[in-house]
């Protein structure tokens, strides 16, 4: 049993550098691997909806039809799961933490088409459409032939 | 006979990290009995099971606690591994085991500063926390976070740790490794602290195994058990000798965790070593049907994990048996005929993590 051992200590701590960093007056340094924040790259992005149904919390919202990425910063515990599972790679981690806040904050990404997006696009819906189309007429030929034959 | 009174102690109490309640029976200043309650801080994840995808599951697994959180993670992924079959690349098994021992380290210099701040001694645990700290920046380099790693995934890890980072990794445990011991004469030779933990809370040998204690806890009471001589990850390839004190005081259990320390970063220095090159993952396919349990070694003591699946990717049961839960029982005792001033102390030194036990 002894008495002043934390003295070594104490004596080593007096005279070297502070352990701490005095924070808002030095900035945070974030490690190469840091799980921040989930960015998207939302040009890049096809709004298959991938990272709402694999998102374990639920934080993630796609629309299709508006060509949205909604995502509620609370929700999100940045375990990365739809950066694993995203088949455009768009998804990355970034490495800074959000900002506290005192509402729940949802950021919302819209792609903004280019004309010719959207005229491909309009381009696409319509062989689509015509592609069904044609599939419903083949089949209700195809039922009215057996209708006759029998 | 003196008169008995109830004081209630915790779920909010300047010692607790975490909520649990006693009603303490006193009598003249002495603990007749203890009247354990819990269920503050249930979150209903062993339910979540079924309502998420075995792969997502994962994540969620290691948020039942943040300390011991890469446990969790990777004991989830062993059992589901086991029902599919999944054979596990040498290398993830590596790394796991170099995640699990800094676990452990940093579960290990967390509890001392708890304990520090317990009996009062401030600067030793600002200390403590601050060795901890360099622990945590290795873990958010290699993956990303700093008590939640999100690295384990269903056949294997996601990060890897390159041979630059593993230098750079040695080179400061050779940090930690003297800071530590400079710490160490104080807690352990210290007249204060010594007046404050030895011959406090003793628990016997025969107690422990009678009211199932495990971990530390257990070990400090002499009985040999460690769950990693069970060989899993990479365990069986790496020298592993039980730490044990035979006083089972609180003095002993400070002891052990210290030791386990240097334990854990000589089991570091080892895998380091012997850590081979290769894949870090491999792929799995369909769904697991089956059940499966796993036993590892937490920083506090032996989990014991189960995992039924029924084929299809939700999972139909899965149940965590946590150190805590198991030493709760024997820290009652414990409390028995103890001093009201003790209280704090006996509560701190089976390293309660209440979150794993509510889950």
């Amino acid at each position: 049993m002894g008495i002043m051992n934390f003295t070594g200590i104490v004596l080593k701590n007096l005279f070297s550098k502070p352990a701490t960093r005095l924070y808002p007056f030095e900035p945070q340094q974030y490690k190469e691997r840091t799980r921040g924040h989930v960015e998207n790259n939302i040009d890049e992005c096809i709004f298959c909806g991938m990272c709402q149904r694999k998102c374990p919390t639920g934080a993630i919202t796609v629309n299709r039809e508006n060509k949205t990425w909604q995502i509620e910063r609370m929700n999100c515990v940045q375990c990365a799961c739809c950066v694993k599972n995203c088949p455009k790679k768009c998804l990355s981690m970034g490495k800074e933490y959000t900002t506290p806040d005192t509402v729940k904050v949802v950021d919302t990404l819209q792609k903004i088409l280019t004309p010719e997006e959207i005229a491909a696009e309009e381009a696409a819906k319509k062989a689509q459409q015509e592609k069904i189309a044609a599939a419903m007429a083949a089949k209700k030929a195809a039922e009215e032939a057996a209708k006759e034959n029998a | 006979m003196a008169t008995r009174s109830i004081v209630p102690f915790g779920p909010q109490h300047p010692v607790l990290p975490e909520p649990i309640h006693l009603d303490l029976v006193i009598e003249d200043e002495k603990v007749v009995e203890a009247i354990p309650s819990i269920g503050f801080v249930h979150r209903g994840l062993e339910s979540l099971v079924s309502k998420r995808e075995f792969t997502e599951y994962a994540y969620i697994a290691e948020r039942i606690c943040g300390i011991c959180s890469f446990m969790h993670g990777a004991s989830y992924c062993d059992a589901v591994e086991r029902i599919m079959g999944v054979e596990l690349p040498d290398r993830a098994k590596y790394l796991r085991t170099i995640w699990a021992e800094l676990s452990r380290i940093h579960s290990h210099l967390l509890w001392l500063g708890l304990l520090a701040d317990a009996f009062g001694f401030e600067s030793l645990f600002m200390h403590s926390w601050r060795i901890r700290e360099k622990i945590l920046d290795m873990l958010e380099e290699s993956t990303g976070g700093r008590c939640i790693f999100s690295v384990n995934t269903i056949g294997g890890v996601l990060k890897d740790i390159d041979d630059d980072m593993m230098k750079g990794f040695l080179t400061e445990l050779d940090k930690v490794e003297s800071d530590v011991r400079a710490m160490t004469a104080t807690f352990l030779s210290d007249a204060t602290v010594i007046n404050r933990l030895r011959g406090v809370g003793v628990l016997t040998k025969e107690q422990a195994h009678e009211f199932g204690a495990t971990g530390p806890f257990m070990r400090a009471s002499g009985i040999e058990r460690d769950m990693r001589q069970l060989g899993y990850y990479a365990y069986k390839d790496l020298d592993i000798e039980p730490i044990v004190s035979n006083e089972g005081d609180s003095y002993a259990r400070c002891e052990v965790r210290i030791k386990e320390i240097f334990q854990s970063i000589d089991l570091i220095r080892q895998a380091a070593e012997k850590v081979p090159a290769g894949e870090i993952a491999v792929p799995i396919k369909g769904n697991p049907d089956g059940e499966a349990f796993v036993r590892v070694e937490q920083p506090r003591g032996e989990a014991f994990y189960y995992v039924k699946a029924d084929g299809t990717k939700f999972i139909d049961r899965f149940r965590v048996r946590t150190p805590t839960f198991a030493n709760i029982p024997a820290m009652l005792e414990v409390l028995k005929g103890c001093d009201y001033a003790d209280v704090p102390i006996m509560v701190l030194t089976i390293d309660p993590c209440i979150s794993c036990t509510e889950r």
